[in-house]
């Protein structure tokens, strides 16, 4: 299961074999089964699947924020030279923010309401010991890298008072204000329109390109990621089933999920490039079938792959796979 | 904010307007005749209680006299005690005082005591001290105040000697009526504390502020207790009034020369401008607490703030 898709020496992030799951009434539900992927500083780097394949519970794991009942059962996480899975609460603590950032997925509510704007990005800022006016003048910098209009007006407004794109800015403002090497960002533009998405996007990419910093972006959306990402990850029921650089992933999806995803994906032009539906329905994640996970919904199935886990090979290029198909044609 | 609360103290003068009214009415129904209270009509001759009557303006229209007694009240006048002929007005202003020594410092405690345990039993919820917290404090609130009252009369004031047994002798006979009052009410703000931690804890601010690097102790103070503290506060200003009218059993018992006992002793004696007057000053103290209450979570909560200044 171990695979290093990035050389380990300028690899900034190294996940291996990470499994998580949640211990609920019902059952445990495995959210995250044995995942791997690395990525190189200032990558691009998007992970992509249905609802419910542990996208964002991997992110969460990388945060080391994975909600009760959830418990990471197995894996190695690597920031840099940072073993986190390692790290006492304190330093964890102290990684956060300052070298791995996360936004969230509901920009809308991810924002403590009784706070200012401005004070709330204060507060990450004077983490690094910065007093509180230098740290509220930069607050008010970082709203204006965030391309928020009138700043110094817009740091004293409440969230409430500020629209949905507005805030999510302010989220990315307040979560590279002290210029991680890595920020995950899940689902970052979902609730947004249209032009306000692009506008987002932009931001994030021109933020990658201008301090390196790496992303790691969790979407639904394959037009998103076609436009920024340099790599993907492809998930299903908790496993990363391809990787590929985002080319090769478009025009040769080796992997049959993969392939019905990109069949799933409206002509260009039409809609806006979100996931249709797919036949068949997702594994429940408490009782995965046993084989390979999409065996079920699979048109290429073969014998083999009802009852043997297809495991996760490199096939060149940067790639990898997880299906028995490629083991016998390639 | 200044328009919302001269609107809200408006509100609450018509509240009180219509507690008077309701009074008004009451008394009005009541059988009996007020003036066979002070003067016994076998002894005093029908036109003396004539004079009487015409004197004390019960000859007028009730509209007429509801003006009257409301004007009153209003420049702090609720007449004198049928029983003893002292102002309502000094009788009430002694024996507050006394009820505030209690109240005050029972919320206080009271306070002191249910967020704390509330936030370790949330925060730990699920284990063991979580159960005994809930457990403990939900037992107390089904101990009769009475009951806990006498319990500890026995023991800390005739077993141990610890404290005066009764009646008001300096600081130290404050302690067993502060801890009957406050014993029993704990649970309700524990619980409160408690439930309002657990929703907040849930909420995706939280997961933001450990993103950005915040440790667990700053996350659950100034991102957690700060927002789930915004009811219980309001809470904290609504029950003032209620202890203070919650105080009488409390105060019977243990002697206590406050409103409550006051209020007992003038419901006993039938002695209605009392009984009026204290009615009155809680009506006036529930709607000042409550003003303040919803004031104080304005101040404390931005969107509150907003939806009262829009007039919502
Ligand atoms: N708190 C939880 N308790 C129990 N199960 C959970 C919890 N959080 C997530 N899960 C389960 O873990 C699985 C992965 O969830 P996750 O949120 O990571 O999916 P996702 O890929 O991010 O989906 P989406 O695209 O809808 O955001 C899901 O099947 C979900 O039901
Ligand atoms: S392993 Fe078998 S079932 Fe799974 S995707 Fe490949 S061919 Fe389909
Ligand atoms: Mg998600």
């Amino acid at each position: 299961m171990k695979v290093m898709a990035a050389p380990p020496e300028t690899a900034i992030l190294q996940v291996d074999d990470l499994s998580v799951c949640f211990e609920t009434s019902r059952g445990s539900v495995q959210a995250v089964s044995g995942v791997s992927f690395a990525m190189a500083k200032g990558e691009v780097y998007a992970l992509v699947g249905e609802s419910g394949c542990g996208k964002s519970t991997t992110a969460l794991a990388v945060m080391r924020l994975v909600p009760p009942p959830g418990r990471i059962r197995r894996g190695h996480i690597r920031l840099g030279d940072e073993d986190l899975l390692a790290l006492s609460d304190e330093a964890m603590a102290d990684v956060r923010g300052r070298r791995l950032a996360m936004i969230f997925q509901n920009p809308l509510v991810s924002l403590n309401p009784v706070y200012r704007a401005g004070s709330q990005i204060e507060e990450a800022i004077s983490l690094d010991s910065v007093p509180r006016p230098v740290a509220w003048r930069r607050a008010i910098e970082v709203l204006g890298r965030v391309r928020i209009g009138d700043p110094a007006e817009r740091a004293l407004r409440y969230p409430h008072e500020l629209s949905g794109g507005m805030r999510q800015r302010v989220m990315t403002g307040m979560m590279i204000s002290r210029t991680p090497d890595l920020l995950i960002a899940d689902e970052p533009t979902t609730a947004l329109d249209v032009t306000i998405q692009a506008r987002i996007l932009d931001l994030l990419m021109d933020l990658c390109s201008h301090s390196g910093m790496a992303l790691l972006i969790i979407t639904h959306d394959l037009g998103i990621v076609a436009e920024i990402a340099d790599r993907v990850g492809v998930m299903y029921a908790g496993s990363l089933v391809e990787q590929a650089p985002v080319y090769e992933l478009y025009e040769d999806p080796l992997h049959p999920y993969t392939r019905m995803l990109m069949r799933a994906l409206p002509r260009l032009g039409k809609g806006q490039g979100r996931l249709e539906t797919i036949p068949g329905s997702v594994p429940d994640l408490i009782a995965l079938p046993a084989g390979c996970a999409f065996h079920p919904r699979c048109p290429e199935r073969l014998a083999i792959c009802a009852s043997q886990t297809p495991v996760s090979r490199v096939v060149g290029g940067g790639r990898t796979v997880a299906c028995h198909r490629g083991e016998v044609d390639r | 904010m200044l328009e919302y609360v001269a609107r809200r103290l408006a509100m609450g003068v018509l509240t009180v307007l219509a507690v008077t009214v309701v009074l008004f009415l009451i008394m009005q129904l009541m059988p009996g005749d007020p003036i066979r209270l002070i003067a016994d009509p076998d002894r005093i001759p029908p036109h003396q209680i004539e004079a009487l009557r015409r004197q004390w303006g019960l000859d007028r229209p009730a509209h007429i006299q509801f003006i009257y007694w409301l004007v009153n009240i209003v420049r702090g006048d609720f007449g004198r005690s049928i029983v003893t002929g002292q102002e309502v007005r000094v009788l009430i202003a002694t024996r507050m005082p006394f009820t505030l020594m209690l109240a005050v410092p029972a919320l206080l405690l009271h306070y002191t005591l249910a967020v704390p345990l509330g936030l370790l039993a949330a925060i730990r919820s699920g284990s063991r001290l979580d159960r005994a917290i809930i457990v403990t404090t939900s037992a107390l609130r089904t101990i009769p105040g009475f009951w806990l009252a006498i319990l500890l009369m026995l023991v800390f004031a005739i077993n141990l000697r610890w404290f005066p047994i009764s009646g008001y002798q300096g600081p130290r006979s404050l302690v067993l009526p502060v801890l009957t009052l406050t014993l029993p009410m704990l649970g309700g703000t524990v619980r409160l504390t408690r439930a309002e931690v657990l929703e907040t804890i849930r909420e995706p601010f939280v997961l933001t502020a450990y993103a950005k690097g915040l440790t667990h102790n700053a996350v659950r103070l100034k991102h957690v207790l700060r927002n789930a503290l915004i009811p219980v506060t309001v809470m904290f200003f609504l029950a003032l009034p209620w202890l203070v009218g919650g105080s009488v059993i409390i105060e019977n018992i243990f002697a206590w020369p406050g409103m409550g006992r006051l209020l007992w002793t003038a419901i006993t004696n039938q002695d209605l401008p009392v009984v009026q007057g204290i009615i009155v000053i809680i009506a006036v103290l529930t709607v000042g607490a409550n003003t303040i209450g919803d004031v104080i979570s304005g101040m404390l909560d931005p969107r509150i703030r907003i939806e009262l200044e829009e007039g919502r």
